[in-house]
């Protein structure tokens, strides 16, 4: 046996390492079912969640309706909200009577009609609706707001018409923001599926890599591996070959998912998709491993990725709520959000198809704050323990 | 073996290690080594030993080159280990305490894996997987998953894992821990084999007896090296000073208390039936028949390991208890046995944990279930408190089912579990004042109780000091006031003083002899066979089953033989488990 020799390790012992390490973390993988129930059946029930459970358009809303004046033509406004069937409406002559419920959040809103609507009206004035949102929750703000505007517009147009007025395409233009706004159902399931394939990837790239790792240190079988010659190259390469194809696999089963099952469009390519993916798991790994680097207990890093990784991508990315809503200091913090660059991305490629500059940027940023922490993995997982 | 390395004198004999002036330190917690120096020599084994926490561990991970030593530095193998540890690795084979074995991947995966890792030549893998695997008796394994092996097969596999591509110098982190005496034999066999081959071995262990067997011990106490050298070396220091007292009439607890009083005894502990004790170097034998008092006899007898280091530490504590002092009589009502077990049994689906275990001790005994880690001791334990329904049988404490009968019966019984399971969040008054909460202890008792237990056991210092950071002893003292703050009547112990140093566990059972001594009835679980001494009959569990019941000298005394007229408890337990397999084979 030669000693000198043996530091400068050849070529193929180095290659020969790498494989040795992917495949026990292969065979780990596959024998570990909590690994293939975050990879594969997690996915199944989000986008199922996403798909079904979850839709951002409310069903019905209850909203107070004042009505000021007691006319004919303030009657048909107030029948025709009573009519959508977006609203579940209690009538009332006084706003102070929808006052409280609006605190209490018995009702989402309450619209006014107020006295003087049918004089402005008959004078061809734009009748002056009041509509009065709880500004806590935005989202439901948002709906009552543009649904309320939108029975409005509805009524108008029918009104008009029935005079006979022909006012040269205005209640076209109405009608064509009309069917934009009711038409969310489809449109929110659109918008959902493609951005769960940001959570699972994050799922599996980030919470799943510092698990695996934090496992081996509880273990003590990371103490056993370093103390051979393979290098912290080969053991932080060995662990992310094999979860970067498991993201890339998960991704793969959401998109068949969303096509096939939910009639998702996907009208971009496939190539865009995989390099959008790919980009995407660099951050998310890199996360993992610098999770992985800071704590050496399961329970401590799976905290860490859920707050981390996890809420920022479902908060923080523009999936669930606008980012454009959000206060300006948080929207500073979602610039470092990767999920926050591939979910308009992909939103992007599923219904519209590829938009290259976009996809570069986004791909750009995501590698970028991914080399940002796989450096500050490398530097943290040195071949030491103490 | 192929690629021996040529093991003439000069060669096996030569220096594998040099440690010079090693310091470590982590944070602001002591010192976890203190300018430690010395030689680990090819072709020997060398013990490191010393108690938990002594710095074994550390010391091992320093010559790994996975840590830095703050000071001092260390050369393996001709390399120094800031410089070049990629170097020592490749020429070292390491088992951590937990083997460093995937339990997910079967025998071969774990092989194949570590054969990869320390890039042996693919042709050499066939011969080397069939030595291996022949050495430690694991080919019909091949396909198991580690984690379904036992203990001591995990213990071959790890080795085996260390051993692939021939390192020239093995290190070994505490190998025998918990590990059935057989295996543990079957180990030091295989690993004294290597040895003949120049290989160099460090084996760390906090076993005494192991330290005996050692070539060459670097004997480790708080991060301080005590001792450099041939045991033999340290051990003829009390050469002439120790003694076996045996046809103590009465009560041998008593005997030993009284005797550690007496001027010039620096150390003894109860053997079976016998007092063992260490002299100081002035005491005269004319001095021992006013020491061991009329009746008993006194014969010289062979010095230990552990003689000497208790008395290279200045000796054990005294034979007084204030503990025990302190604690309430508690008569003999009515002669039935305080704690009895009739034919528990307990099955976790088809796989039996515990089958058919009767016994029953009588007030004021100490009763000791013996075994390796996994033989049905904690199952037996955890039925008779309560904690776990049996199949099939009955336990009873103090005449009470603590399955059906509440707290009532549960606050009869002192608990302390494996490990010292203290609130590690908790400061010291804390926790003292958590459990006499929960031993339902209030008003001026609970007072009373929890200002003796600070008096008896010097907590006050550390009072403010989160249990976690305590020193072991210091815990172990914690967890035993816990325990006792409500006087209870039976004493249950679940591996008392494992790991501990031999000070600290001498003062440990000074304290319960003395509480055995007005009453109290004490369970004791350990796998330590020097811990079954101080038993007045112990149950050798082995595989879910009683094999052998008695007291220590009966059992020790069924398995002499001529070529062996004096076994040791560990004897007896390997003798008494392989009988019992002849017979389940026959």
């Amino acid at each position: 046996m030669t000693s000198v020799s043996l530091s400068k390790t050849t070529e193929p012992a180095r290659v020969r390492r790498f494989f040795a390490l992917v495949r026990k973390e292969t065979f780990q993988l596959l024998r570990d079912p909590s690994s293939i129930l975050i990879a594969f059946v997690l996915p199944v029930v989000l986008l199922f969640l996403f798909g079904y459970g979850v839709s951002l358009d409310t069903g019905q809303t209850r909203i107070g309706l004042v009505i000021e004046e007691q006319t004919p033509l303030a009657g048909d406004l107030a029948a025709s909200f009573r009519g959508s069937r977006y609203f579940d409406v209690e009538t009332g002559r006084d706003r102070r009577e929808f006052d409280a419920k609006l605190v209490s959040g018995e009702i989402r809103g309450i619209v006014i009609i107020p006295a003087g609507f049918t004089s402005d009206f008959a004078a061809g004035m734009n009748p002056q609706i009041q509509v009065i949102v709880d500004g806590s929750d935005t989202n439901t703000a948002g709906f009552v707001q543009n649904y309320a505007q939108g029975v409005i517009a509805g009524w108008v147009a029918i009104r008009l018409a029935d005079m006979g007025v022909q006012k040269d395409g205005s209640a076209s233009a109405i009608s064509v923001e009309q069917r934009f706004w009711f038409n969310p159902e489809l449109t929110s399931r659109f918008f959902l599926v493609p951005g769960s394939i940001a959570i699972v990837m994050t799922l599996v790239g980030t919470l799943l890599t510092s698990l695996v790792i934090a496992r081996e240190w509880e273990r003590g079988t990371m103490e056993a591996i370093m103390a051979t010659p393979v290098t912290s190259a080969e053991l932080l390469m060995g662990k992310i070959l094999p979860y970067f194809v498991l993201g890339i696999l998960s991704m793969t089963l959401c998109v068949i998912i969303a096509v096939f099952l939910f009639g998702v469009p996907f009208r971009g390519s496939i190539f865009a998709l995989y390099l959008l993916s790919a980009a995407f798991l660099v951050p998310a790994l890199g996360q993992g491993l610098l999770i992985s680097a800071a704590t050496k207990n399961q329970f401590l890093a799976s905290q860490l990725a859920l707050i981390s990784a996890f809420l920022p991508a479902f908060l923080l990315s523009g999936f669930l709520f606008e980012i454009n809503s959000m206060p300006v200091v948080i929207q500073w913090i979602t610039f470092v959000v990767p999920a926050r660059y591939l979910i308009p991305s992909l939103q992007t490629l599923f219904l519209a198809g590829d938009i290259w500059p976009m996809f570069l940027k986004a791909m750009a940023v995501m590698l970028f704050i991914g080399s940002v922490f796989f450096v500050l993995a490398a530097r943290s997982t040195r071949k030491r323990i103490d | 073996m192929t690629d021996r390395i040529p093991s003439t004198d000069d060669d096996a004999r030569s220096e594998f290690v040099r440690l010079a002036d090693v310091s470590k330190s982590f944070g602001q917690a002591a010192q976890a080594l203190k300018d430690v120096s010395g030689i680990i020599s090819g072709g020997r084994i060398t013990g490191l030993v010393g108690p938990d926490g002594a710095g074994k561990t550390t010391l091992i991970r320093l010559i790994t080159g996975l840590m830095q030593p703050d000071g001092g530095s260390i050369n393996v193998l001709g390399f120094d280990t800031k410089l070049h540890a990629p170097s020592i690795q490749a020429l070292i084979g390491y088992m951590p305490q937990r083997f460093g074995l995937y339990e997910d991947l079967t025998v071969q995966e774990n092989l194949n894996l570590y054969a990869d890792l320390r890039s042996l030549p693919l042709g050499e893998r066939p011969a080397a997987f069939d030595e291996l695997l022949t050495f430690t008796d694991l080919k019909r394994f091949t396909g198991r998953l580690a984690g379904q092996l036992s203990g001591g097969m995990k213990q071959k596999l790890g080795l085996a894992c260390a051993l692939l591509k021939k390192p020239r110098l093995l290190l070994l982190d505490e190998p025998g821990v918990g590990v059935d005496p057989i295996s543990r034999r079957d180990l030091w066999k295989m690993v004294k084999d290597l040895t003949k081959d120049g290989i160099g071995v460090l084996w760390s262990t906090a076993y005494l007896d192991e330290a005996e067997a050692c070539d060459k011990v670097l004997l480790l106490n708080k991060g301080e090296l005590l001792f450099s050298g041939p045991p033999a070396d340290l051990t003829n220091r009390v050469k002439d000073r120790v003694f076996k007292f045996t046809g103590i009439s009465g009560s041998r607890r008593q005997a030993l208390s009284k005797i550690l009083e007496q001027q010039g005894v620096v150390d003894g502990v109860i053997q079976g039936d016998a007092v063992r004790i260490v002299t100081s170097a002035e005491a005269k034998r004319s001095e021992l028949t006013k020491i061991a008092g009329n009746t008993a006899k006194i014969r010289a007898t062979e010095p230990r390991f552990e003689d000497a280091f208790v008395d290279m530490l200045g000796g054990g504590p005294g034979g007084r208890s204030k503990l025990a002092e302190a604690a309430t009589r508690l008569d003999d009502q009515n002669g039935k046995p305080v704690i009895e077990a009739h034919g528990l049994t307990k099955n976790f689906g088809d796989f039996t944990a515990a089958k058919d275990i009767t016994f029953d001790i009588p007030r004021g005994q100490i009763f000791g279930l013996l075994g390796p880690n996994g033989a049905g001791k904690s199952t037996t334990f955890k039925m008779l408190c309560g904690l776990l329904k049996p199949t099939q049988g009955e336990g009873r404490v103090a005449g009470f089912d603590l399955r059906r009968d509440g707290a009532e019966a549960r606050n009869r019984l002192g608990y302390m579990a494996q490990k010292f399971s203290l609130y590690g969040d908790l400061s010291v008054g804390q926790n003292l004042d958590f459990f006499a909460g929960v031993y339902g202890l209030s008003g001026s008792r609970k007072r009373e109780r929890i200002s003796l237990m600070n008096e008896i056991f010097s907590f006050a210092a550390r009072d403010n000091l989160p249990a976690k950071d305590l020193p072991l002893g210091l815990k172990q003292r914690l967890a035993l006031a816990c325990a006792v703050m409500h006087e209870p009547e039976a004493l249950f112990l679940d591996e008392p003083t494992s790991g501990v140093d031999p000070i600290t566990r001498r003062e440990f059972w000074t304290h319960i002899n003395g509480l055995v001594e007005k009453g109290v009835t004490v369970l004791v679980t350990t796998h330590f066979m020097d811990e079954a001494e101080y038993c007045d009959r112990i149950s050798l569990i082995y595989r879910g089953r009683s094999i052998a019941l008695g007291s220590p000298d009966e059992l020790k005394a069924g398995v002499a033989t001529k070529t062996q007229p004096d076994p040791t408890m560990e004897d007896a337990f390997i003798a008494l488990v392989e009988a019992s397999e002849r017979e389940a084979a026959a």
